[in-house]
Protein backbone atom coordinates (compact mmCIF):
# COMPACT_ATOMS: atom_id res chain seq x y z
CA UNK A 1 0.00 0.00 0.00
CA UNK A 2 1.31 3.15 -1.33
CA UNK A 3 2.40 5.65 1.89
CA UNK A 4 0.27 8.24 2.70
CA UNK A 5 0.41 11.45 4.97
CA UNK A 6 -3.18 13.18 6.13
CA UNK A 7 -3.37 16.24 7.78
CA UNK A 8 -6.59 17.13 9.62
CA UNK A 9 -6.79 19.80 12.84
CA UNK A 10 -7.33 17.76 16.29
CA UNK A 11 -10.32 19.84 17.01
CA UNK A 12 -12.14 22.67 15.27
CA UNK A 13 -15.28 24.94 15.80
CA UNK A 14 -18.54 23.96 14.26
CA UNK A 15 -19.10 26.59 11.05
CA UNK A 16 -15.15 26.51 10.48
CA UNK A 17 -13.30 26.26 7.31
CA UNK A 18 -10.94 23.83 7.97
CA UNK A 19 -8.30 23.28 5.79
CA UNK A 20 -7.61 19.55 4.96
CA UNK A 21 -4.11 18.46 3.47
CA UNK A 22 -3.33 15.11 1.59
CA UNK A 23 -0.26 13.50 -0.09
CA UNK A 24 0.31 10.27 -1.61
CA UNK A 25 3.60 8.71 -2.72
CA UNK A 26 3.17 7.87 -5.84
CA UNK A 27 5.11 8.58 -9.48
CA UNK A 28 2.18 9.07 -11.39
CA UNK A 29 4.13 8.08 -14.42
CA UNK A 30 3.07 9.84 -17.63
CA UNK A 31 4.08 7.69 -20.02
CA UNK A 32 6.21 10.07 -21.93
CA UNK A 33 9.22 9.05 -19.84
CA UNK A 34 11.87 6.48 -21.24
CA UNK A 35 13.84 4.00 -19.34
CA UNK A 36 17.56 3.94 -19.14
CA UNK A 37 17.11 1.53 -22.47
CA UNK A 38 14.60 3.95 -24.81
CA UNK A 39 11.32 2.51 -23.77
CA UNK A 40 8.70 4.47 -22.54
CA UNK A 41 7.37 3.59 -19.28
CA UNK A 42 3.60 2.80 -19.44
CA UNK A 43 1.35 5.09 -17.63
CA UNK A 44 0.57 4.34 -13.95
CA UNK A 45 -1.19 7.22 -11.83
CA UNK A 46 -4.06 6.99 -9.29
CA UNK A 47 -6.77 8.27 -11.09
CA UNK A 48 -8.88 9.27 -8.15
CA UNK A 49 -9.08 11.15 -4.73
CA UNK A 50 -12.32 11.57 -2.74
CA UNK A 51 -12.52 12.95 0.87
CA UNK A 52 -15.61 12.19 2.91
CA UNK A 53 -16.76 13.47 6.29
CA UNK A 54 -19.68 13.50 8.09
CA UNK A 55 -21.83 11.63 5.87
CA UNK A 56 -21.30 13.60 2.80
CA UNK A 57 -17.63 14.44 0.04
CA UNK A 58 -16.20 17.00 1.05
CA UNK A 59 -13.60 17.28 -2.10
CA UNK A 60 -12.53 15.39 -5.17
CA UNK A 61 -10.75 14.97 -7.94
CA UNK A 62 -10.02 12.82 -11.20
CA UNK A 63 -6.32 12.64 -12.02
CA UNK A 64 -4.24 12.98 -15.12
CA UNK A 65 -1.20 11.92 -15.82
CA UNK A 66 -0.47 16.09 -15.91
CA UNK A 67 -0.79 16.15 -11.74
CA UNK A 68 2.52 15.61 -10.29
CA UNK A 69 4.44 13.02 -8.80
CA UNK A 70 3.46 12.51 -5.12
CA UNK A 71 -0.19 14.28 -6.10
CA UNK A 72 -0.60 17.16 -2.93
CA UNK A 73 -4.14 18.07 -2.43
CA UNK A 74 -5.12 21.10 0.26
CA UNK A 75 -8.63 21.95 0.54
CA UNK A 76 -11.34 23.37 2.54
CA UNK A 77 -13.92 21.16 4.93
CA UNK A 78 -16.90 22.71 7.19
CA UNK A 79 -17.03 21.73 10.33
CA UNK A 80 -20.07 20.41 11.54
CA UNK A 81 -19.78 17.58 14.05
CA UNK A 82 -16.99 15.30 15.53
CA UNK A 83 -15.99 12.41 13.46
CA UNK A 84 -13.54 10.68 11.22
CA UNK A 85 -12.55 12.58 7.66
CA UNK A 86 -11.86 9.57 5.79
CA UNK A 87 -9.16 9.62 2.40
CA UNK A 88 -8.98 7.31 -0.60
CA UNK A 89 -7.09 7.20 -3.29
CA UNK A 90 -7.57 4.80 -6.36
CA UNK A 91 -4.72 3.46 -8.71
CA UNK A 92 -5.59 2.80 -12.14
CA UNK A 93 -5.62 -1.00 -11.62
CA UNK A 94 -8.11 -0.47 -8.92
CA UNK A 95 -5.56 -1.13 -5.83
CA UNK A 96 -7.09 1.47 -2.69
CA UNK A 97 -5.29 3.38 -0.42
CA UNK A 98 -7.31 4.75 2.48
CA UNK A 99 -6.48 6.83 5.69
CA UNK A 100 -8.72 8.51 8.28
CA UNK A 101 -8.03 11.48 10.81
CA UNK A 102 -10.55 11.86 13.88
CA UNK A 103 -12.36 15.34 13.86
CA UNK A 104 -13.06 16.88 16.99
CA UNK A 105 -15.94 19.92 16.75
CA UNK A 106 -16.39 21.71 19.82
CA UNK B 1 69.50 40.52 -10.24
CA UNK B 2 70.54 42.13 -6.66
CA UNK B 3 70.78 39.03 -3.95
CA UNK B 4 68.89 40.82 -1.26
CA UNK B 5 65.58 40.77 -3.49
CA UNK B 6 66.15 36.91 -4.75
CA UNK B 7 66.64 36.13 -1.01
CA UNK B 8 63.22 38.09 -0.41
CA UNK B 9 61.28 36.35 -3.44
CA UNK B 10 62.48 33.30 -2.57
CA UNK B 11 61.06 33.31 1.02
CA UNK B 12 57.85 35.02 -0.65
CA UNK B 13 57.84 32.06 -2.85
CA UNK B 14 58.19 29.63 0.22
CA UNK B 15 55.71 31.29 2.11
CA UNK B 16 53.05 31.53 -0.59
CA UNK B 17 53.41 28.00 -1.14
CA UNK B 18 53.38 26.62 2.48
CA UNK B 19 50.19 28.95 3.02
CA UNK B 20 48.58 27.62 -0.65
CA UNK B 21 49.41 23.76 0.90
CA UNK B 22 48.55 24.83 4.22
CA UNK B 23 44.86 26.57 3.00
CA UNK B 24 44.07 24.14 0.91
CA UNK B 25 43.83 21.63 3.52
CA UNK B 26 42.20 23.44 6.53
CA UNK B 27 39.92 25.92 4.65
CA UNK B 28 37.29 25.58 1.65
CA UNK B 29 38.26 27.91 -0.96
CA UNK B 30 35.21 29.69 -0.93
CA UNK B 31 32.73 30.22 1.21
CA UNK B 32 29.62 27.38 1.20
CA UNK B 33 26.80 28.30 -0.36
CA UNK B 34 23.78 25.82 0.36
CA UNK B 35 21.82 25.05 -2.78
CA UNK B 36 19.03 25.80 -1.35
CA UNK B 37 19.86 29.36 -1.83
CA UNK B 38 20.23 28.65 -5.96
CA UNK B 39 16.57 27.60 -6.16
CA UNK B 40 13.34 29.95 -6.74
CA UNK B 41 11.07 30.84 -3.94
CA UNK B 42 8.60 28.13 -4.91
CA UNK B 43 11.39 25.24 -4.27
CA UNK B 44 12.21 26.81 -1.15
CA UNK B 45 8.65 26.96 0.10
CA UNK B 46 8.32 23.09 -0.66
CA UNK B 47 11.30 22.30 0.81
CA UNK B 48 10.49 24.66 4.01
CA UNK B 49 6.64 22.92 4.22
CA UNK B 50 6.59 20.89 6.63
CA UNK B 51 3.74 18.48 5.21
CA UNK B 52 3.99 19.08 1.36
CA UNK B 53 7.95 18.34 0.84
CA UNK B 54 7.32 15.35 -0.89
CA UNK B 55 10.71 14.25 0.99
CA UNK B 56 8.60 13.19 4.23
CA UNK B 57 6.99 10.97 2.71
CA UNK B 58 10.58 8.70 2.45
CA UNK B 59 11.55 9.89 6.10
CA UNK B 60 8.21 8.34 7.07
CA UNK B 61 8.87 5.18 5.39
CA UNK B 62 12.13 4.98 6.99
CA UNK B 63 10.54 5.24 10.16
CA UNK B 64 8.55 2.11 9.53
CA UNK B 65 11.93 0.31 8.38
CA UNK B 66 13.58 1.36 11.87
CA UNK B 67 10.98 -0.11 13.58
CA UNK B 68 10.67 -2.93 11.88
CA UNK B 69 11.43 -6.46 13.64
CA UNK B 70 10.71 -8.47 10.58
CA UNK B 71 14.02 -9.11 9.96
CA UNK B 72 16.99 -12.58 10.46
CA UNK B 73 18.02 -11.29 13.79
CA UNK B 74 14.04 -10.35 15.43
CA UNK B 75 15.70 -6.84 16.26
CA UNK B 76 14.92 -3.74 15.03
CA UNK B 77 16.81 -0.74 14.41
CA UNK B 78 15.04 0.45 17.42
CA UNK B 79 15.77 -2.72 19.42
CA UNK B 80 19.48 -1.59 19.85
CA UNK B 81 19.37 2.80 19.20
CA UNK B 82 16.05 3.50 20.44
CA UNK B 83 14.12 6.51 19.34
CA UNK B 84 15.64 7.62 15.99
CA UNK B 85 14.77 11.33 16.74
CA UNK B 86 17.74 11.09 19.57
CA UNK B 87 20.03 8.45 19.09
CA UNK B 88 20.45 9.31 15.10
CA UNK B 89 20.75 13.27 16.04
CA UNK B 90 24.19 14.50 14.84
CA UNK B 91 25.00 10.77 13.53
CA UNK B 92 24.92 12.05 9.46
CA UNK B 93 26.80 14.97 10.22
CA UNK B 94 29.67 12.95 10.29
CA UNK B 95 29.18 10.64 7.23
CA UNK B 96 31.02 9.45 5.33
CA UNK B 97 34.04 8.56 7.81
CA UNK B 98 36.25 5.74 8.67
CA UNK B 99 34.92 2.48 9.92
CA UNK B 100 37.36 -0.13 11.31
CA UNK B 101 35.45 -3.04 10.35
CA UNK B 102 35.65 -2.34 6.91
CA UNK B 103 38.95 -0.47 6.92
CA UNK B 104 38.23 2.18 4.81
CA UNK B 105 36.06 5.37 4.64
CA UNK B 106 32.17 4.40 4.22
CA UNK B 107 29.38 6.50 3.76
CA UNK B 108 25.89 6.39 5.85
CA UNK B 109 24.49 3.96 3.43
CA UNK B 110 27.04 1.66 3.87
CA UNK B 111 27.18 2.13 6.95
CA UNK B 112 23.24 1.23 7.21
CA UNK B 113 24.05 -1.58 5.25
CA UNK B 114 26.88 -2.89 7.90
CA UNK B 115 24.52 -2.57 10.52
CA UNK B 116 21.91 -4.58 9.11
CA UNK B 117 24.36 -7.40 7.79
CA UNK B 118 26.18 -7.86 11.11
CA UNK B 119 23.47 -6.73 13.84
CA UNK B 120 19.78 -7.69 11.62
CA UNK B 121 21.60 -10.43 9.45
CA UNK B 122 20.04 -9.48 6.68
CA UNK B 123 21.08 -8.71 3.38
CA UNK B 124 22.07 -5.04 1.75
CA UNK B 125 19.86 -3.17 0.83
CA UNK B 126 20.46 -2.11 -2.88
CA UNK B 127 21.71 1.43 -3.40
CA UNK B 128 19.35 3.21 -4.72
CA UNK B 129 16.39 0.84 -3.15
CA UNK B 130 13.25 2.62 -1.61
CA UNK B 131 14.26 0.86 1.15
CA UNK B 132 17.90 2.84 1.37
CA UNK B 133 16.81 5.93 0.02
CA UNK B 134 14.05 6.10 3.44
CA UNK B 135 16.70 4.50 6.36
CA UNK B 136 18.84 6.97 4.78
CA UNK B 137 16.60 10.03 4.81
CA UNK B 138 15.09 8.87 8.32
CA UNK B 139 18.51 9.04 9.83
CA UNK B 140 19.94 12.23 8.04
CA UNK B 141 16.86 14.28 8.81
CA UNK B 142 17.31 14.00 12.50
CA UNK B 143 20.48 16.37 12.08
CA UNK B 144 18.70 19.02 10.33
CA UNK B 145 20.00 22.03 11.43
CA UNK B 146 23.26 20.77 12.64
CA UNK B 147 26.73 22.09 10.49
CA UNK B 148 28.21 19.06 8.85
CA UNK B 149 31.25 18.19 10.19
CA UNK B 150 33.45 14.89 8.69
CA UNK B 151 36.96 13.81 10.06
CA UNK B 152 39.33 14.17 7.38
CA UNK B 153 42.54 14.25 9.05
CA UNK B 154 44.02 10.35 10.22
CA UNK B 155 42.58 7.20 8.76
CA UNK B 156 40.29 9.29 6.57
CA UNK B 157 43.16 11.90 5.12
CA UNK B 158 43.97 8.84 1.81
CA UNK B 159 40.76 9.11 0.78
CA UNK B 160 39.51 12.94 1.52
CA UNK B 161 42.85 13.78 -1.06
CA UNK B 162 41.62 10.95 -3.44
CA UNK B 163 37.80 12.70 -3.49
CA UNK B 164 39.65 16.27 -3.60
CA UNK B 165 41.84 14.97 -6.77
CA UNK B 166 38.41 13.52 -8.48
CA UNK B 167 36.56 17.09 -7.40
CA UNK B 168 39.44 18.98 -9.43
CA UNK B 169 39.78 16.25 -12.13
CA UNK B 170 38.82 17.07 -15.84
CA UNK B 171 36.70 14.32 -17.03
CA UNK B 172 34.42 12.93 -19.92
CA UNK B 173 33.66 14.53 -23.48
CA UNK B 174 33.22 18.07 -22.38
CA UNK B 175 36.70 17.85 -20.19
CA UNK B 176 34.75 19.44 -17.31
CA UNK B 177 35.99 18.94 -13.76
CA UNK B 178 33.55 19.10 -10.73
CA UNK B 179 35.49 22.56 -9.84
CA UNK B 180 35.05 24.42 -13.19
CA UNK B 181 31.30 24.65 -12.97
CA UNK B 182 30.73 24.62 -9.08
CA UNK B 183 33.86 26.40 -7.74
CA UNK B 184 34.78 28.78 -10.88
CA UNK B 185 31.22 29.38 -12.07
CA UNK B 186 28.72 29.10 -9.17
CA UNK B 187 26.30 31.81 -9.23
CA UNK B 188 26.20 32.02 -13.01
CA UNK B 189 24.37 30.52 -15.53
CA UNK B 190 23.84 27.60 -17.95
CA UNK B 191 21.11 28.42 -20.13
CA UNK B 192 18.09 29.46 -17.50
CA UNK B 193 19.98 27.64 -15.07
CA UNK B 194 21.68 29.06 -11.92
CA UNK B 195 24.65 26.82 -11.36
CA UNK B 196 25.21 25.59 -7.60
CA UNK B 197 28.19 25.48 -5.20
CA UNK B 198 27.17 21.78 -6.08
CA UNK B 199 26.51 21.43 -1.79
CA UNK B 200 25.61 18.28 -0.90
CA UNK B 201 24.18 18.72 2.96
CA UNK B 202 20.47 17.81 1.44
CA UNK B 203 21.09 14.33 0.83
CA UNK B 204 18.73 12.37 0.10
CA UNK B 205 17.09 15.10 -1.98
CA UNK B 206 13.65 14.91 -3.41
CA UNK B 207 14.53 16.36 -7.04
CA UNK B 208 11.51 17.28 -9.10
CA UNK B 209 13.76 16.29 -12.19
CA UNK B 210 13.92 12.48 -11.07
CA UNK B 211 10.31 13.13 -9.01
CA UNK B 212 11.23 11.11 -6.32
CA UNK B 213 14.21 10.81 -3.62
CA UNK B 214 18.05 10.61 -4.94
CA UNK B 215 21.25 9.95 -2.84
CA UNK B 216 24.53 11.55 -3.32
CA UNK B 217 26.15 8.96 -5.89
CA UNK B 218 23.03 9.35 -7.85
CA UNK B 219 23.45 13.16 -8.35
CA UNK B 220 27.00 12.84 -8.96
CA UNK B 221 26.28 10.06 -11.71
CA UNK B 222 23.74 12.26 -13.59
CA UNK B 223 26.32 15.14 -13.19
CA UNK B 224 29.02 12.88 -14.60
CA UNK B 225 26.94 11.79 -17.42
CA UNK B 226 26.17 15.54 -17.69
CA UNK B 227 29.77 16.15 -18.81
CA UNK B 228 29.85 12.57 -21.07
CA UNK B 229 31.59 11.00 -18.76
CA UNK B 230 31.34 7.45 -17.25
CA UNK B 231 29.77 7.19 -14.17
CA UNK B 232 31.33 4.91 -11.11
CA UNK B 233 28.82 2.52 -9.55
CA UNK B 234 26.45 4.21 -6.86
CA UNK B 235 28.20 3.08 -3.83
CA UNK B 236 31.92 2.80 -5.52
CA UNK B 237 34.87 4.18 -3.16
CA UNK B 238 35.46 6.90 -5.76
CA UNK B 239 32.36 8.51 -4.95
CA UNK B 240 32.32 7.79 -1.27
CA UNK B 241 35.65 9.79 -1.66
CA UNK B 242 34.26 12.40 -3.45
CA UNK B 243 31.53 12.53 -1.06
CA UNK B 244 33.75 12.67 1.60
CA UNK B 245 35.58 15.91 0.05
CA UNK B 246 31.78 17.67 -0.63
CA UNK B 247 30.82 17.49 2.47
CA UNK B 248 34.10 18.93 3.84
CA UNK B 249 33.57 21.37 1.51
CA UNK B 250 30.30 22.33 3.01
CA UNK B 251 31.63 22.05 6.64
CA UNK B 252 29.49 25.22 8.07
CA UNK B 253 26.55 24.20 6.35
CA UNK B 254 23.58 22.71 8.36
CA UNK B 255 21.89 19.64 7.30
CA UNK B 256 18.44 20.05 5.62
CA UNK B 257 17.24 16.52 4.28
CA UNK B 258 15.16 15.55 2.78
CA UNK B 259 15.89 19.15 0.81
CA UNK B 260 13.84 19.97 -2.23
CA UNK B 261 15.65 20.42 -5.19
CA UNK B 262 14.70 21.53 -9.02
CA UNK C 1 1.50 44.88 -69.88
CA UNK C 2 0.20 41.39 -71.25
CA UNK C 3 3.88 40.56 -72.31
CA UNK C 4 4.56 40.98 -68.81
CA UNK C 5 1.86 39.10 -66.85
CA UNK C 6 4.34 36.24 -67.24
CA UNK C 7 4.86 34.57 -63.80
CA UNK C 8 8.66 34.87 -64.18
CA UNK C 9 8.35 38.77 -64.00
CA UNK C 10 7.09 40.11 -60.50
CA UNK C 11 4.56 42.66 -60.73
CA UNK C 12 4.70 45.34 -58.11
CA UNK C 13 0.70 44.14 -56.55
CA UNK C 14 2.02 40.46 -56.65
CA UNK C 15 5.42 41.34 -54.44
CA UNK C 16 3.16 43.27 -52.11
CA UNK C 17 0.30 40.97 -52.07
CA UNK C 18 2.94 37.89 -51.39
CA UNK C 19 5.09 40.29 -48.19
CA UNK C 20 1.43 41.37 -46.55
CA UNK C 21 0.25 37.20 -47.22
CA UNK C 22 3.59 36.31 -45.20
CA UNK C 23 3.66 39.21 -42.29
CA UNK C 24 0.21 37.59 -42.01
CA UNK C 25 1.41 34.35 -41.44
CA UNK C 26 3.97 35.17 -39.14
CA UNK C 27 1.91 37.52 -36.87
CA UNK C 28 -0.63 34.33 -36.70
CA UNK C 29 0.33 32.55 -33.74
CA UNK C 30 1.48 29.01 -34.98
CA UNK C 31 -0.38 26.38 -32.21
CA UNK C 32 -1.04 22.84 -33.40
CA UNK C 33 -1.99 22.06 -29.94
CA UNK C 34 -5.16 24.10 -29.76
CA UNK C 35 -6.99 21.81 -31.66
CA UNK C 36 -6.41 19.33 -28.72
CA UNK C 37 -7.06 22.01 -25.77
CA UNK C 38 -10.39 22.80 -27.50
CA UNK C 39 -11.30 19.31 -27.51
CA UNK C 40 -10.60 18.65 -24.51
CA UNK C 41 -12.49 21.74 -22.71
CA UNK C 42 -15.64 20.77 -25.40
CA UNK C 43 -15.83 16.75 -24.43
CA UNK C 44 -15.65 18.25 -20.73
CA UNK C 45 -18.34 21.56 -21.17
CA UNK C 46 -19.57 20.44 -24.37
CA UNK C 47 -20.89 23.87 -26.12
CA UNK C 48 -21.57 25.86 -22.44
CA UNK C 49 -20.57 29.64 -23.46
CA UNK C 50 -17.64 30.77 -20.81
CA UNK C 51 -17.24 33.86 -19.01
CA UNK C 52 -14.45 35.22 -17.81
CA UNK C 53 -14.45 35.70 -13.87
CA UNK C 54 -15.10 34.57 -10.80
CA UNK C 55 -12.27 32.10 -10.79
CA UNK C 56 -8.50 32.79 -9.89
CA UNK C 57 -5.76 30.80 -10.54
CA UNK C 58 -2.37 31.76 -8.44
CA UNK C 59 0.98 30.34 -10.29
CA UNK C 60 4.68 31.17 -10.29
CA UNK C 61 4.92 33.50 -13.14
CA UNK C 62 8.13 31.28 -13.78
CA UNK C 63 8.72 27.91 -13.05
CA UNK C 64 12.20 26.23 -12.43
CA UNK C 65 11.03 23.04 -13.07
CA UNK C 66 8.04 21.94 -14.97
CA UNK C 67 7.76 18.82 -12.95
CA UNK C 68 6.27 20.58 -9.69
CA UNK C 69 4.26 23.73 -10.56
CA UNK C 70 2.28 25.15 -7.17
CA UNK C 71 -1.01 26.28 -8.50
CA UNK C 72 -4.13 27.40 -6.12
CA UNK C 73 -7.09 28.21 -7.37
CA UNK C 74 -10.09 30.22 -6.03
CA UNK C 75 -13.47 30.39 -6.95
CA UNK C 76 -15.76 33.20 -5.88
CA UNK C 77 -19.00 31.21 -4.22
CA UNK C 78 -20.86 31.34 -1.49
CA UNK C 79 -20.99 27.55 -1.41
CA UNK C 80 -24.23 28.02 0.43
CA UNK C 81 -26.70 25.12 -0.30
CA UNK C 82 -28.03 26.74 -3.51
CA UNK C 83 -24.93 28.79 -4.77
CA UNK C 84 -21.98 26.57 -5.12
CA UNK C 85 -18.97 25.39 -7.33
CA UNK C 86 -20.05 22.25 -8.83
CA UNK C 87 -16.29 21.74 -9.82
CA UNK C 88 -13.59 23.46 -11.32
CA UNK C 89 -11.31 21.61 -14.27
CA UNK C 90 -7.52 22.41 -15.10
CA UNK C 91 -5.83 22.62 -18.72
CA UNK C 92 -2.53 23.29 -19.79
CA UNK C 93 -2.61 23.96 -23.59
CA UNK C 94 0.91 22.73 -24.36
CA UNK C 95 0.70 19.79 -22.42
CA UNK C 96 0.32 16.75 -24.72
CA UNK C 97 -2.39 16.07 -22.68
CA UNK C 98 -3.89 19.05 -22.25
CA UNK C 99 -6.50 17.84 -19.60
CA UNK C 100 -5.04 18.14 -16.03
CA UNK C 101 -7.59 17.16 -13.48
CA UNK C 102 -11.20 17.56 -12.66
CA UNK C 103 -11.67 18.64 -8.99
CA UNK C 104 -15.39 18.28 -7.72
CA UNK C 105 -16.36 20.07 -4.04
CA UNK C 106 -19.22 17.90 -2.45
CA UNK C 107 -21.94 19.55 0.21
CA UNK C 108 -19.12 19.49 3.08
CA UNK C 109 -16.51 22.23 1.59
CA UNK C 110 -15.97 25.11 3.20
CA UNK C 111 -14.98 26.92 0.00
CA UNK C 112 -14.43 26.67 -3.03
CA UNK C 113 -10.53 27.11 -3.17
CA UNK C 114 -7.59 24.06 -3.45
CA UNK C 115 -3.94 23.53 -4.23
CA UNK C 116 -2.11 21.16 -5.96
CA UNK C 117 0.97 20.75 -7.97
CA UNK C 118 1.27 20.09 -11.66
CA UNK C 119 3.70 19.12 -14.56
CA UNK C 120 4.18 21.62 -17.86
CA UNK C 121 5.91 20.78 -20.58
CA UNK C 122 7.36 24.38 -21.46
CA UNK C 123 6.28 27.55 -21.49
CA UNK C 124 2.52 27.88 -22.01
CA UNK C 125 -0.98 28.79 -20.67
CA UNK C 126 -2.48 27.33 -17.99
CA UNK C 127 -6.63 27.37 -18.60
CA UNK C 128 -8.74 26.74 -15.02
CA UNK C 129 -13.04 26.74 -15.73
CA UNK C 130 -15.46 26.59 -12.76
CA UNK C 131 -19.10 25.40 -12.89
CA UNK C 132 -21.33 26.45 -11.03
CA UNK C 133 -24.52 25.18 -9.45
CA UNK C 134 -26.74 27.07 -11.54
CA UNK C 135 -24.67 25.89 -15.08
CA UNK C 136 -22.54 28.73 -15.98
CA UNK C 137 -19.11 28.43 -16.52
CA UNK C 138 -16.42 30.83 -15.73
CA UNK C 139 -12.65 30.78 -16.67
CA UNK C 140 -9.14 32.33 -16.64
CA UNK C 141 -5.81 31.88 -17.84
CA UNK C 142 -2.52 32.40 -16.80
CA UNK C 143 0.58 32.05 -18.63
CA UNK C 144 3.84 30.65 -16.89
CA UNK C 145 7.46 30.63 -18.19
CA UNK C 146 9.29 26.91 -17.53
CA UNK C 147 13.14 27.77 -17.83
CA UNK C 148 15.38 25.25 -19.20
CA UNK C 149 18.67 24.16 -17.80
CA UNK C 150 21.65 23.28 -20.05
CA UNK C 151 21.94 19.87 -18.73
CA UNK C 152 17.60 19.00 -18.50
CA UNK C 153 17.39 19.05 -22.08
CA UNK C 154 19.55 15.42 -22.29
CA UNK C 155 18.38 12.48 -22.14
CA UNK C 156 19.86 10.97 -19.01
CA UNK C 157 20.52 7.63 -17.45
CA UNK C 158 20.34 8.92 -13.72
Amino acid sequence: MPNTRIRVPKTAKAGDAVEIRAIIQHPMENGFRLDSQGTAIPVEIITDFTCTYDGGEVFSVKLEPGLSANPYFSFYLKATKSGPVDFRWVDQDGTITTATEQLDVT
Amino acid sequence: MNRALVAILACAGIVATFAAVFASDQVPTQKPISGYDFMTTEVQQLQDDDFANPGLLWVEEGQTIWDDTKVASGKSCASCHGDAATAMRGVATRYPAYSAEADHVINLEQQINQCRRERQGESDFPYESEPLLSITALVSAQSKGLPQSVAIVGPAAESFERGKAFFYQRRGQLNLSCANCHEQHAGDHLRGESISQGQVNGFPIYRALWQTMGSTHRMFAWCNEAVRAEPYPAGSQEYVDLELFERWRGQVLKIETPAVRR
Amino acid sequence: MTDQSDSANWSRRGVLAGLGAGVMLLAMPVRADDASVAQAITDTFGHTPRRDGKITLKLPPLAETGNTVPLTVTVDSPMSNTERVKRVVVFANRNPRPLIAIMTFGPKAATAEFSTNMRLSGTQDVIAMAELSDGSVWQTQVRVLVTVGACDTLQLRY
